[in-house]
């Protein structure tokens, strides 16, 4: 990419390009960790997490604050112009997943009664998925690669089918044990949960790809049928 | 479709040996406002001047191509030039009333070309300039001062009210704010924006915000070649060519 003729536009670029991927390293570790302080039953660890999605939260306000004072500034056309729109709903949806983070998190607690669920074995399976949909669909963003972030927006098929394989293995077992149907249902949540975080991940993909190339993904690639839980 | 007001084909310039435009070639249309934007030298003015055949008046200066305006050449041996000025009007970068009142400025061309039977028409003619031009509240109590008299911006709606005074089809304009401050180009903006469609408008621009905001389609410039043209909200939000890019992010020299 070549350099911008006022040097201070590519230091704003790149420290904003900085913020979101501080925001998203922080918004991948939070889903990791909610997934092992379930796993684990760690309750302290639950706890950090629900802590620390304030500083994801002070990062979005940070964003939209650079965002303001480069369109102020530089007045950004072009590829600028649709990085920086897309930087500023990037650091929205992350806030969002962050959000899902802390949700799954303080759930932790509310899954201590010692029951053992079979489905349990699919979630970090799951979470390894969405994790790896944020951390790519990131890259591909400061990057500016069209063709990875196609890659990742395919890969929401996956997290789908995750969802329905939990969601229909919980439902049977609350059948089968309905004393452990309030447990089951913090579960069923937490599967919500994740496929939202790769929902989001998948929309992070549109709108890399949208800065990137000019064109929506949505209408080039849209209506091979997404699976819906 | 919309029907264009020039058509340019294949339009070169040349000053004595040097090739300062390229086998340009463009549509005008009335309904849109075009914006002509590129780095100074890239031969903006020079094309713009070929429309009313300015060119012409500096020595050494050669056209090759057809330019129409509604389908007559006119470069062709009937185009009367005089003719051809009042129907395609200029506003230059430094406003240039003539040192006379305000109301000979712009009654000036109306006079010459005999559009007005009497006084009364010729004041009407005038009040109608002026009221397009947005100046007719600022000056109908002093029409009798001098255009020099006024302020930058004034005198800049001045130089468009006399370029409308004579019913033109086509008003180019050639930076007419660069040497305005923000408030007068803010109305100099507004008042282009009244006259779209009743005039086939083109602004030469170095200001790519002021090309956003007034045109509804851009033609990019680079080196004498025209690189890119189209709509103006698809040009600056998704350029096509990399030099145009390059250019309107600023990555440009
Ligand atoms: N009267 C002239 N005589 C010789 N060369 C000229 C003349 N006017 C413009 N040029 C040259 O033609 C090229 C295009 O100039 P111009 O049309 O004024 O560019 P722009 O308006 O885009 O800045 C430049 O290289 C300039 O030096
Ligand atoms: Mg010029």
């Amino acid at each position: 990419m070549t350099e911008h003729t006022v040097r201070a536009f590519d230091q704003d670029i790149r420290a904003l390009r900085a913020l979101i991927a501080d925001m998203g390293g922080r918004a991948e570790a939070a889903v990791n960790g909610a997934m092992d302080a379930l796993v684990t039953q760690d309750h302290e660890r639950a706890l950090a997490i629900v802590g620390g999605d304030q500083k994801i939260d002070a990062l979005e306000a940070e964003v939209e604050k650079l965002v303001v004072r480069i369109i102020a500034l530089r007045a950004p056309m072009a590829d600028d112009l649709r990085e920086v729109i897309a930087a500023l709903k990037i650091a929205g949806t992350l806030e969002r997943i962050g959000d899902y983070a802390k949700s799954v998190a303080k759930r932790v607690p509310k899954l201590s009664g010692g029951q053992r669920f079979e489905a349990l074995a699919l979630f970090p399976a799951m979470t390894t998925v969405v994790v790896e949909m944020v951390h790519d669909v990131l890259d591909a963003f400061i990057a500016r690669d069209a063709d990875k972030a196609v890659d990742v927006w395919k890969r929401d098929k996956t997290v789908d089918d995750f969802h329905n394989s939990i969601f229909r293995a919980l439902l049977t077992f609350m059948m089968e044990n309905p004393q452990s149907i309030g447990s089951a249902a913090h579960l069923l949540f937490i599967a919500k949960n994740l496929e939202r975080v790769g929902d989001h991940a998948t929309n992070i993909a549109e709108m890399v790809y949208y800065a990137a190339t000019g064109t929506n993904l949505g209408e080039r690639e849209r209506g091979n049928g997404t699976a819906t839980a | 479709m919309t029907a264009a007001k020039i058509t340019a084909r294949d339009v070169s310039v040349y000053y004595g040996e040097k090739q300062a435009l390229e086998s340009v070639s463009i549509d005008i249309a009335t309904e849109h406002v075009t914006a002509f934007i590129g780095p100074s030298g890239c031969g903006k003015s020079t094309f713009l001047r070929c429309f009313n055949r300015m060119n012409d008046t500096i020595i050494g200066a050669r056209c090759t191509g057809r330019i129409e305006l509604d389908g007559e050449d006119i470069y062709g041996a009937e185009m009367d030039v005089v003719q051809l000025r009042a129907r395609v009007g200029m506003v230059f970068q430094k406003p240039n009333p003539f040192p006379k009142s305000i109301y000979e400025n712009v009654a000036y061309g109306p006079r010459i070309h005999g559009l007005a039977m009497d006084k009364t028409e010729l004041d009407r003619i005038v009040e109608l300039a002026l009221t397009r031009a947005g100046l007719w509240d600022e000056v109908k109590d002093r029409l009798s001062e001098s255009g020099t008299s006024l302020s930058g911006g004034q005198q800049q709606r001045l130089c468009i009210a006399r370029a409308i005074a004579v019913d033109p089809e086509v008003i180019l304009m050639d930076e007419p704010c660069s040497a305005l401050d923000p408030i007068a180009t803010a109305k100099i903006e507004d008042l282009i924006n009244q006259l779209r469609g009743r005039y086939a408008i083109v602004i030469v621009t170095h200001n790519m915000q002021q090309a956003a905001r007034v045109s509804q389609r851009t033609a990019f410039f680079h080196l004498g070649k025209l690189i890119e043209f189209g709509e103006t909200s698809e040009l600056f939000t998704n350029p096509r060519a990399e030099k145009t890019k390059d250019y309107i992010t600023g990555r440009y020299g």
